[in-house]
């Protein structure tokens, strides 16, 4: 039979760790999302709900070049599909993707480039991505938002700099 | 010694406390049967067996019977299990009856009424809107309706067990309160907090507007008073094994809770930091600011502390009772754990799974690395570690005694539930692997992926093994329905004993008095509460225009 005082130093060299390891891994958590830069999605303003195609920048969807290897993109997610379905920007381009809903809730999803966002009625969904490699890269509604849910995703094509 | 009458279990003591935990029992298990068939047909779309037409009398859709697998299992399994079995264990721990018999019994009706109530327009396609139900998808206002009474009822058991607790302590002001109560308590107190947010959802936002007398809703401030509630829940469910895994298995195991004060400090650390962390669910919503996410990130980060803590109580509470049966080793003693009996190697193995769904947490929880997991098949995957494998085998196994009990019958077919125990861990492994690997090919969670177009040729073998896992859970699940119903009808040999409270090696009295003190704790969880959510909270709730249109899109 342990002592009390041998249960209490178990105790003590386990509870050491365990504070030890969630810290150690916040620490690497603050270093990629401030050293390297990785950021999540933040408060980037609202549009009304039920007016989105008449509010900036949603009333001008698609691909805008704004300045030499950066782009802007405004989308709008409906019932299933993405509009515009299908953007063309050349290797080594950052995109800024402006994303709305025009009904329920959806997802915004590029795998392939770490771009993850909800896109939600009524919020400007705001995120970046730099695409290096030519290539097709799929993007996928994440959020169950109906019958047809599994057939709404559109594509980036990233074309060879020529 | 032959099985007990109805009227010899009234006579017990604790008669009507058992009636209880029967009757709740009773709905669990045909939410799980329920839950489990539907879960079936989702496992088998993935491996490219669509069964819908075949069910399309019953099950309309893919989402529609995904639907009725979340509620029954997630929420409905779950939540009437427990709200039988904590007051049953805190009677039992404070040796005398539930402070309102009458109350227990009202709030049982309650809830199954709502279960009723919420499940007309669930069978009828009418609310296929999953169980996180995020707006503008708009069901039947019954649907709302019935899961706020279900709500309520488990504030109502919350109560019953507040009084309970309050009539013993006036009997003994100076004794510690047993640990199974006290955990009992904290669960329960812990979830009324939780479900603030919820139930401000469900009476400010979605019951008016599904009844027609406001006209639209806010997809935002729907979803973060969901999570409010959405991430504590899953600590709602995960307590009450734990209160088993503290309280029984060591005894069941042979052995002594290694420390009482450490489990009372753990369970006062769920307490304070269930629900002030729901922002990482929320990661990658627009409309909140970062710096709340980040601070959302530390909070969660800081619960992983009790979990740890629960970790090695547990183990060290198990390698007490495998060295008393003559484990030797660093490891090896694992071995001499009485593997025999189902329901505590259906305990154990939940606990093995769960570290892994631990681990997986941490990584869902780490801020940006959620850019890799979120709304991916990885998440579901995840869940069904923590609430399909640590709550649920954990409740399967503790109904490997509590049924017997129950119906004073022994187990019938000891084998056949160990059979069962081990296809569950089995096929879990098996399924959950799968869907995590398949979250990191990029494939979407909650989609019938065997009619998506964007489907990748590489993803076709993993897809085939969540099939193979889903249909080996779905045998062991029939199995597990098998001997329960077996004990109930074909059972002749009375039942064991139950398994007494474990002892602790390191006892209550070790602890300092501020661990059986309530009010310090409560206010810190609220201090807390106040500063991870309010800012925002206030923000939404004053700024946000209710004008969002709600559609039925299924």
């Amino acid at each position: 039979m342990k002592s009390g005082t041998t249960i209490y130093l178990y105790e003590l060299a386990w509870i050491l760790p365990s504070i030890a390891l969630p810290v150690g891994m916040l620490v690497a958590l603050a270093v990629t999302a401030f050293g390297a830069g990785i950021h999540l999605p933040s408060d980037a303003g609202r549009v009304d709900p039920t007016r989105v195609t008449e509010q900036p920048p949603f009333d001008r969807l698609g691909v805008r070049h704004v300045a030499p290897g950066q782009y802007e993109v405004s989308m709008l997610a409906q019932v299933w599909a993405f509009g515009p379905g299908e953007i063309r920007v050349p290797a080594g381009s950052t995109v800024h993707f402006r994303v709305t809903s025009k009904d329920v809730v959806h997802g915004f999803w590029i795998p392939r480039a770490n771009v993850n966002v909800m896109v939600l009625p009524g919020q400007i969904a705001h995120v970046e991505a730099r695409f290096e490699r030519p290539g097709e890269y799929p993007i996928i509604c994440h959020e169950y938002c109906g019958i047809a849910h599994h057939v709404m995703s559109g594509k980036v094509i990233v074309e060879p700099r020529s | 010694m032959t099985p007990a009458t109805a009227s010899e279990l009234r006579d017990r003591p604790l008669g009507p406390e058992a009636r209880m935990m029967g009757a709740y029992l009773t709905v669990a298990l045909v939410a799980l049967f329920g839950g489990v068939v539907t879960g079936l047909l989702q496992a088998l779309d993935h491996a490219g067996i669509n069964l819908y037409p075949w069910v399309s009398p019953f099950i309309k859709s893919y989402y529609h019977g995904l639907t009725v697998h979340g509620v029954l299992n997630v929420l409905v399994w779950t939540t009437f299990f427990i709200c039988g079995f904590l007051p049953y264990l805190t009677a039992r721990a404070l040796e005398r009856p539930l402070a309102r018999r009458r109350l227990g019994w009202a709030t049982f009706w309650l809830m199954t009424a709502g279960l009723a109530l919420a499940a007309i327009p669930i069978m009828g396609n009418a609310a296929t809107v999953m169980f996180t139900f995020y707006p503008p998808l708009k069901a039947h206002w019954a649907f709302y309706v019935g899961l706020t009474l279900v709500v309520a009822g488990t504030w109502l058991v919350a109560l019953n067990l507040v009084l309970t607790y309050r009539a013993w302590r006036r009997d003994h002001p100076a004794r510690r309160t047993p640990l199974p109560a006290f955990m009992s308590l904290v669960a329960f107190v812990m979830w009324t907090i939780a479900s603030l947010g919820l139930a401000a959802e469900m009476l400010f936002l979605l019951i008016p507007w599904s009844l027609g007398l406001v006209a639209g809703t806010d997809a935002l401030l729907a979803r973060s008073l969901f999570w409010f509630t959405g991430h504590p829940i899953v600590y709602f469910w995960l307590l009450p094994a734990y209160v088993s895994w503290y309280t029984l298995a060591p005894r069941q195991a042979g052995g002594k809770l290694f420390s009482d004060p450490l489990a009372r400090t753990s369970f006062l650390l769920f307490l304070v930091l269930s629900t002030p962390l729901g922002f990482h669910h929320q990661y990658t919503d627009p409309g909140i600011h970062r710096g709340w996410k980040l601070l959302h990130a530390f909070l969660t980060f800081a619960v992983f502390f009790p979990s740890l803590l629960t970790f090695f109580n547990v183990t060290a509470s198990l390698e007490s009772g495998a060295r008393a049966r003559g484990g030797k080793g660093w490891i090896a003693w694992f071995g001499k754990l009485p593997w025999g009996d189902p329901s505590l190697a259906a305990q154990v193995l939940a606990m093995l799974l769960f570290t892994l769904g631990g681990a997986g947490g941490l990584i869902n929880a780490s801020y940006n690395l959620n850019l890799v997991v979120h709304n991916s098949a990885w998440i579901p995957g995840h869940l069904h570690l923590t609430v399909g494998t640590a709550v649920t085998l954990t409740f399967m196994g503790i109904t490997y005694w509590l049924v017997p009990t129950l119906c004073g019958r022994a187990l019938l077919g000891r084998r056949l539930a160990l059979a069962q125990v081990w296809l569950w861990f089995v096929g879990m492994a098996i399924f959950s692997h799968a869907m995590h690997q398949l979250g990191l090919m990029g494939a979407p969670r909650r989609t019938m992926l065997g009619a998506a177009p964007y489907v990748q040729p590489e993803w076709a073998a993993t897809m085939r093994w969540v099939g193979v896992g889903g249909s080996i859970l779905f045998v062991s699940s029939l199995l597990y329905f098998v001997v329960i119903g077996g004990t109930l009808l074909a059972s002749r040999r009375p039942a064991p004993a139950p398994p007494e409270f474990a002892e602790a090696l390191s006892g209550p009295d070790h602890s300092p008095l501020v661990l059986d003190r309530w009010r310090p704790w409560l206010v810190l969880a609220a201090v807390l509460i106040a500063i991870a959510y309010g800012p925002t909270l206030v923000r939404l709730a004053t700024t946000t225009p209710l004008i969002t249109p709600g559609l039925r899109v299924w």
